[in-house]
């Protein structure tokens, strides 16, 4: 009998039990989705981590002091730094909680955060509109502000706001200046900032210490000496390295790295096993039909069908099934990373590897458990198959 | 030609042994019209499966065309059963999710037969058992009387030599049953092996040759009468004879049997 044959008895019979081919579809789709998605969303989150970080300069260098009690870094003793050679600009940094209001506008995105006048560069900030935070600002502790341009939009209902006024915690500020937009990037928006001078930010969590401060090497090559000459300065003041850390972003990079590709383990467990879960959904379906199946294939044999014949178009079954499945699936999880992704906001990167690994295991799982029960029952005498229930 | 001889076959039911055919020898030839006849459980269909290389026997042997039928292959035995025998089952056996006219087709797909002419056996055939208008029904849209002649059909359009039909008129009115037995003597006069199976005298009747089983053993042989008898037909007569059926089934007496 010719493969056509084969080929067209077993659309015949996928169509003909539509329940069962939708089942088994189903399971395929589902396994498929899951690794392919899971899997794009935890790649996405690792290359939006990375471009983030490298967006932001490979020259800085970020330390946080962990013991808070007694913190012998002031801001007076950062000055130290501006003495190497290496280091072109250094900026304290203090995240501070509290209510933004402007007029009646509660503003509940806004991460205020306490810092100097070098911020600007160190972030490589620019203004829209007035001017950015001024040492004598932070000396004098002046109640200004510097907002970036979402927060404007939202505080204002415009970028043009310069010289208006708005309170954190009924304490009142005036807007010297307006940040240009810069975009969402996985460390925080720098859109939504609200920079008040570092100086104020301690009254208001009431610390004296800096926690935590930004250093700029004077180029990416310095960063190395730029690095060791903060650690100097640090070990000055703390009797163990354990108080504090130090990074640069290179080691930001991998470090971060590593935490997403942990993410990307993770997520792929979960998804192998759906995967998993799928191919089980798959075999159920193809062996509770065994027993309509075993009786078809008696009487096929009854009539002449040769194992060959058998074979055959269960095989083909198996694989016109699996590999409509893989197919369906595949479109799903395109269809959800480049349409529901930007919706809900999260960064996919589909895997071509990953989608054709899916889809070749389901395909196989598919054709191993189409046709096992089919090898077993038409082997049977045909008399054994034709009285076979279950 | 087929050969039997000694042929056993038991099943284990329960701790208890049933012997469905106990020592069975018989022997068929090319070109005959045998009737197997028997009671319910007699072990009939149980020597229709093995004469069909459905079932192997326990023990004894079965010589067909001349070769003992373990020395043939699994597809050897596959071709045999797809262009040699036609079975006609007793529960039918069709494929519930093809139509009738799918189902007449199978086995000569499996025969190769190329598509056109596979169609115009197949409703041909179909046409034959009275089945004209049901080509496309699925068989649980059919009435158990088409299902039987549906089944009768995929075996005839096959064009088998041997013809295995176990109670094939079991489900079928009077006028259809004796429609098919008439269909029966037309192929036993074109050559073909014939072989009914029956638990109904009246039936048995029409057959050249009558076998009786009983417990799994033949007990007796004899000849029928309906047509081989004293007042021998050939199908040139078939009008008159059927005429004459039809005359006899106005009459009481023949009301409890199928003919
Ligand atoms: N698969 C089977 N398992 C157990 N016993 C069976 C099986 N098939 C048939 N038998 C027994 O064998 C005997 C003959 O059965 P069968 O050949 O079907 O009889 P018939 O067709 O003459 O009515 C019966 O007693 C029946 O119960
Ligand atoms: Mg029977």
């Amino acid at each position: 009998m010719a493969l056509m044959q084969s080929f067209k008895m077993a659309l015949k019979s996928i169509a003909g039990n539509k329940m069962r081919s939708f089942l088994t579809m189903l399971g395929m789709i589902i396994g498929i989705v899951a690794i392919v998605v899971l899997v794009s969303i935890a790649q996405g989150a690792n290359a939006s981590v990375i471009s983030s970080i490298e967006g932001m300069g490979t020259n800085m260098i970020t330390v946080s002091v962990r013991s808070r009690r007694a913190n012998p870094i002031k801001l007076s003793t950062l000055d130290e730094l501006s003495d190497d050679p290496y280091i072109e600009a250094y900026a304290p940094y203090l995240s501070v909680t509290g209510t933004v209001k402007a007029g009646n506008t509660v503003y509940d995105d806004a991460s205020i955060i306490g810092t100097s006048s070098s911020y600007m560069l160190i972030r490589a900030l620019e203004m829209e509109d007035g001017r950015f935070l001024s040492t004598p600002d932070i000396d004098n502790r002046s109640h200004v502000a510097v907002i970036g341009s979402e927060a404007a939009e939202e505080m204002y209902g415009s970028t043009d706001c310069v010289g208006s006024s708005f309170s954190i915690d009924g304490t009142a500020y005036t807007v010297v200046g307006v940040l240009k937009s810069k975009g969402t990037s996985s460390v925080g928006s720098q859109d939504t900032m609200v920079l008040i001078p570092f100086t104020l930010a301690q009254r208001i969590t009431q610390t004296t210490g800096v926690t935590s401060f930004y250093v700029t090497a004077t180029s990416s090559e310095n960063v190395d000496f730029a690095q060791t000459g903060v650690e100097d300065f640090l070990k000055k003041y703390f009797s163990s390295t354990s108080y504090y850390s130090v990074f640069n972003q290179t080691q930001m990079l991998s470090t971060l790295s590593e935490t997403t590709s942990t993410l990307t383990l993770m997520l792929g467990g979960i998804a192998a096993i759906s995967l998993l879960v799928g191919g089980i959904g798959i075999m159920n379906i193809m062996l509770v039909s065994v027993s309509e199946r075993t009786r078809e294939i008696g009487i096929r044999k009854a009539i002449g069908a040769s194992r060959g014949n058998i074979l055959s178009q269960f095989l083909i079954e198996a694989l016109v099934l699996s590999i409509m499945g893989g197919a369906l699936g595949i479109l799903l999880s395109y269809l959800i990373v480049t349409i529901v992704s930007p919706l809900i906001g999260v960064t996919m990167v589909m895997s071509a590897e990953v989608s054709l690994a899916a889809v070749a295991f389901a395909v196989i799982i598919g054709a191993v458990f189409g046709l096992y029960p089919a090898a077993k029952a038409s082997k049977l005498r045909p008399i054994e198959a034709l009285r076979y229930d279950g | 030609m087929i050969e039997i001889r000694d042929i056993e076959k038991k099943y284990e039911m329960g701790g208890e042994t049933v012997h469905a055919l106990d020592k069975v020898t018989l022997s068929i030839q090319d070109g005959e019209f045998v009737a197997i006849i028997g009671p319910s459980g007699s072990g009939k269909s149980t020597l229709m499966n093995i004469i069909g290389c459905l079932d192997v026997a326990d023990s004894g042997t079965y010589i067909l065309n001349g070769k003992p039928i373990e020395k043939y292959s699994e597809r050897q035995l596959a071709r045999i059963r797809n262009k040699n025998i036609g079975f006609i089952f007793q529960g039918f056996n069709l494929l519930s999710k093809l139509s009738a006219l799918e189902n007449v087709e199978l086995p000569m797909i499996y025969q190769g037969v190329p598509a056109h002419e596979r169609h115009k056996r197949a409703k041909e055939a179909l046409e034959h058992v009275g089945l004209a208008g049901r080509i496309k029904h699925k068989p649980t849209e059919l009435s158990g009387g088409q299902q039987q002649r549906c089944a009768i059909a995929r075996a005839l359009a096959a064009h088998p030599s041997l013809i295995l039909a176990d109670e094939p008129t079991g489900n079928l009115d009077k006028k259809t049953g004796k429609e098919i037995l008439n269909l029966f003597l037309e192929l036993h006069e074109q050559g073909n092996t014939i072989v009914l199976i029956t638990h109904d005298p009246k039936v048995a009747d029409w057959a050249e040759r009558i076998v009786y089983i009983e417990d799994g053993k033949i007990t007796s042989e004899g000849r029928g009468t309906r047509r081989y008898g004293t007042d021998e037909l050939t199908i040139d007569e078939k009008h008159t004879y059927d005429a004459e059926t039809q005359a006899e089934e106005v009459m009481p007496d023949g009301a409890d049997a199928i003919l």
